[in-house]
C-alpha cells in the first residue's frame, strides 16, 4: 500500500517536473529552404512579442544643417566630430547621453565646469566607441548593410552594454581532482551545452581556425581534431543564441562547410565573425589600461563584444531599424589614422594617472 | 512454400474484425482477410504514386529521389499536387497500408486465439511513423512539418532537423531513446549468444538445458530473469525505444522551440545548489 503510494507521489512529481519544462504547442515557424529539408526557424509568439518590446528605438531629434561655427572652433579638445556644426554635435551628445547614461547624464563622461577635460576614463572610452562606431559604418558594410550601427544598438541606454564577454576562467576545481579540459560544465557561452567555455576567446579575440570540416569525404586530409571541432560547436551555439535562431538559419546542416548548399545570411554571419575580431583586436581590448578595476573580467582583461553584444537574441539587431541614418557623422571615418593615435596616446596618459592612483590608493 | 499437413486446423474460419466471410480466406500460406485487401490497395496505390512523383523529379537515382511535403503556407489545407500534395495522399496511403496491417496482425491473433502482442508490438512502430507525419504536424499547424519520402532527403531532414534545437543529444527523450535502442541489441546479443552456447556443446555433449542457461547468468550475475522474462525484457525495451523515439521528436517543436541544451536549466536551477 504505501510501496504504491510513494510510487505514485514519485511519477506525479516527475510528471510535474517534466511538464514543468515544456512550452505550450503554439510556436510560429518560419521556412528558410527548400519544403521538406526542415530548414526553419520557430519562435514563441510571446517571445517574439517580448523582444520586439525589448527593442524599440527611441525617436531621434530633427537633423541640423552642418553649417559653421564648427564643434573643432568652439570647443576645446575635439578630436573626432570636430567637423560637425555646433548645433549638430550638441544634437549627438545629446542622443548619446540618452543612449548611454540617461540617467547619470553628462557628468557621466564630462568633468563638471571643464568639457574638454580627459580626466573621466569614461570619456576616453566613448572616444574610441565613437571612432569604432565609425569604423563599423564606413568599413563593414558587408556585415552591417546600409542599416549600420550606432551607440545605442549595443547600449539600449546602459552605461555597459549588457551583453559582453570577459576571458572565461571557468568554475573553481581543486587542483587536478575535477580537470574539466575547459569544457565539461555548462557553459553560458555555448548556450548551456557542456562545449568550451572560453570559445570566444579562441574566435573572436584570437584567430584560431574555426572550419574543421574536410573536403573530402573520408578524413584523407583533415587533420582538425575532436577539441577543434568542439571549439567550434561552442562558437556557432554562441551565433545562434545571440541571434535567437537555430542552425539552420545559416547552414544546410546536410553540408554544413559547403556555401552552395548555405543561405545568403551565411555569408553575412561570415563577415560579423571577421568583423568582431577586428573591433576586439584593434578597439576594446587595447582599452583595457583605461578602464578601473571593476570595469574588469576575472582575468583582468578589458570588456569585448560578440554576436550578442549588438544582437540581443535579435537576427538583425533592433529588428533592423536604421538609426544611423539619422547621424550622418557616424558613418565616416574622421581622419581616423591621425585621430586614433592621439585617443590611444590620451588614453595611455589616462591609464598612467590612473594606475598611479589606484597605487596611491592600495598604498603601494 | 509447401502447407505444413497440421497447419491446416488452425485455419479455420471467423475472428474477423470486418468483412464477415467475404475475404476470409488464404491464398498460398498467406491469410488475406478485409484488411489485406486494403493493405493491398494502399500500399499499391502509395507505392504507384511514390513512382508517379519519382518521374516528376530530376533523377531516377534511387538514392535521391525525393518527395518532400507542401511548403509551411499550406498549413493544414490541401496542396496542388506538385507542391507537396503528392506527399499528402502517399501519407494518407502509408498510414492506410500501415493501419491495415497491423488489423490483419489482430485478425490472426483472434483466429489462433493467441494474445495481441505482435499488433501491439507493430502499433508502436506505426505509431512513430503517424507521431512524425500526423501528429506533430497537426500540432505545429502545417504538413509542412513532416518528414520527405526519400532514402537521403529523409536523412538531410533528420539532421536539420536536429539542428533546429541546437543539440539534440541534450533532449531528454532522445537520451532514453537511444539508451534503450543499444539496450536492446545488448539484451538480444546476450539471450542469442546464451542460446547458442547451451545449443552447442562440446562435441558428443547432449545440448544443455535452460536450467544451464539459467545457472550461467546466476554464476555471472547472480541472476537469470529466466526464458520467459527475457523475451518480456526484450519486447519492452524494443517497445520503449520506439515510443521515446515518438516523444523525442513530438516534444521538438510543439513543446520546445529552443536549443535543448537549455532545457536542463531546471535542473540547474534547483533550489537545492542554486
Amino acid at each position: 500500500m504505501i510501496k504504491q503510494w510513494f510510487a505514485k507521489t514519485v511519477s506525479i512529481a516527475l510528471g510535474v517536473v517534466l511538464l514543468a519544462g515544456c512550452e505550450p504547442p503554439t510556436a510560429e515557424s518560419t521556412q528558410n529552404g527548400f519544403r521538406g529539408t526542415g530548414m526553419l526557424q520557430l519562435e514563441q509568439p510571446k517571445v517574439r512579442e517580448a523582444k520586439v518590446a525589448a527593442n524599440q528605438v527611441p525617436a531621434a531629434s530633427p537633423a541640423l544643417p552642418a553649417t559653421p561655427p564648427y564643434a573643432k572652433d568652439v570647443y576645446q579638445n575635439v578630436q573626432v566630430l570636430g567637423d560637425l556644426g555646433v548645433g549638430q554635435f550638441t544634437r549627438l551628445m545629446a542622443a548619446m547621453t540618452q543612449w548611454v547614461a540617461p540617467e547619470e547624464g553628462c557628468n557621466y563622461c564630462h568633468v563638471t565646469g571643464n568639457l574638454a577635460s580627459d580626466d573621466i576614463y569614461t570619456k576616453v572610452v566613448s572616444r574610441r566607441m565613437l571612432q569604432m562606431t565609425q569604423h563599423i559604418n564606413a568599413n563593414w558594410n558587408d556585415h552591417v548593410g546600409e542599416t549600420g550601427v550606432t551607440c545605442y544598438t549595443c547600449h539600449r541606454g546602459n552605461n555597459v552594454p549588457a551583453e559582453i564577454w570577459f576571458e572565461d576562467p571557468g568554475p573553481r576545481s581543486a587542483a587536478k581532482a575535477g580537470w574539466r579540459d575547459n569544457q565539461n560544465t555548462p557553459a553560458p557561452v555555448a548556450a548551456m551545452a557542456s562545449l568550451p567555455y572560453d570559445s570566444l576567446s579562441r574566435y573572436l579575440l584570437g584567430d584560431e581556425e574555426i572550419r574543421v570540416i574536410g573536403n573530402t569525404a573520408l578524413p584523407s586530409t583533415n587533420t582538425s581534431s575532436i577539441k577543434a571541432t568542439e571549439g567550434t560547436y561552442s562558437l556557432m551555439m554562441h551565433m545562434s543564441d545571440a541571434l535567437g535562431v537555430n542552425c539552420t538559419f545559416c547552414h544546410n546542416t546536410r553540408a554544413m562547410a559547403d556555401w552552395t548548399q548555405s543561405t545568403p545570411q551565411r555569408v553575412t554571419a561570415w563577415y560579423g565573425i571577421e568583423m568582431a575580431r577586428d573591433l576586439n583586436v584593434d578597439y576594446l581590448d587595447p582599452l583595457q589600461p583605461v578602464y578601473p578595476e571593476h570595469r574588469l573580467g576575472d582575468l583582468g582583461d578589458a570588456p569585448k563584444a560578440n554576436c550578442a553584444t549588438c544582437h540581443q537574441g535579435v537576427n538583425k539587431p533592433l529588428y533592423g531599424a536604421a538609426m544611423v541614418k539619422d547621424f550622418p557623422s557616424l558613418t565616416v571615418e574622421a581622419s581616423t589614422s591621425a585621430m586614433g593615435q592621439v585617443s590611444s596616446e590620451a588614453a595611455s596618459a589616462v591609464a598612467t594617472s590612473e594606475a598611479v592612483d589606484r597605487q596611491e590608493a592600495e598604498g603601494i | 512454400m509447401a502447407l505444413l499437413s497440421f497447419e491446416r486446423k488452425y485455419r479455420v474460419r471467423g475472428g474477423t474484425l470486418l468483412g464477415g466471410d467475404l475475404f476470409d480466406f488464404w491464398v498460398g500460406p498467406f491469410y488475406v482477410g478485409f484488411f489485406g485487401i486494403t493493405t493491398l490497395f494502399f500500399a499499391g496505390l502509395g507505392t504507384a504514386l511514390i513512382i508517379f512523383g519519382a518521374s516528376q523529379g530530376d533523377t531516377w537515382n534511387l538514392w535521391q529521389i525525393n518527395i518532400a511535403p507542401p511548403d509551411l503556407k499550406y498549413g493544414l489545407a490541401l496542396a496542388p499536387l506538385s507542391d507537396g500534395g503528392l506527399w499528402q495522399i502517399i501519407t494518407i496511403c502509408a498510414v492506410g497500408a500501415f493501419g491495415s496491417w497491423l488489423l490483419r496482425e489482430v485478425e490472426i491473433c483472434r483466429k489462433l486465439g493467441i494474445g495481441f502482442h505482435i499488433p501491439f508490438a507493430f502499433g508502436v512502430a506505426v505509431f512513430a511513423y503517424v507521431t512524425l507525419v500526423v501528429i506533430r504536424p497537426m500540432l505545429m499547424g502545417a504538413w509542412g512539418h513532416g518528414f520527405p519520402y526519400g532514402i537521403l532527403s529523409h536523412l538531410d531532414w533528420v539532421s536539420n532537423v536536429g539542428y533546429q534545437y541546437l543539440h539534440f543529444h541534450y533532449n531528454p527523450a532522445h537520451m532514453l531513446a537511444v539508451t534503450l535502442f543499444f539496450t536492446t541489441t545488448m539484451a538480444l546479443a546476450l539471450h542469442g549468444a546464451l542460446v547458442l552456447s547451451a545449443t552447442n556443446p562440446k562435441k558428443g555433449e547432449a545440448v544443455k538445458t535452460p536450467e544451464h542457461e539459467n545457472a550461467y547468468y546466476r554464476d555471472t550475475i547472480g541472476y537469470s530473469i529466466g526464458t520467459l522474462g527475457i523475451h518480456r525484457v526484450g519486447l519492452i525495451l524494443a517497445l520503449a525505444a520506439g515510443f521515446w523515439s515518438a516523444v523525442c521528436i513530438v516534444i521538438s517543436g510543439p513543446f520546445w522551440t529552443r536549443g535543448w541544451p537549455e532545457w536542463w536549466s531546471w535542473w540547474l536551477n534547483l533550489p537545492l545548489w542554486s
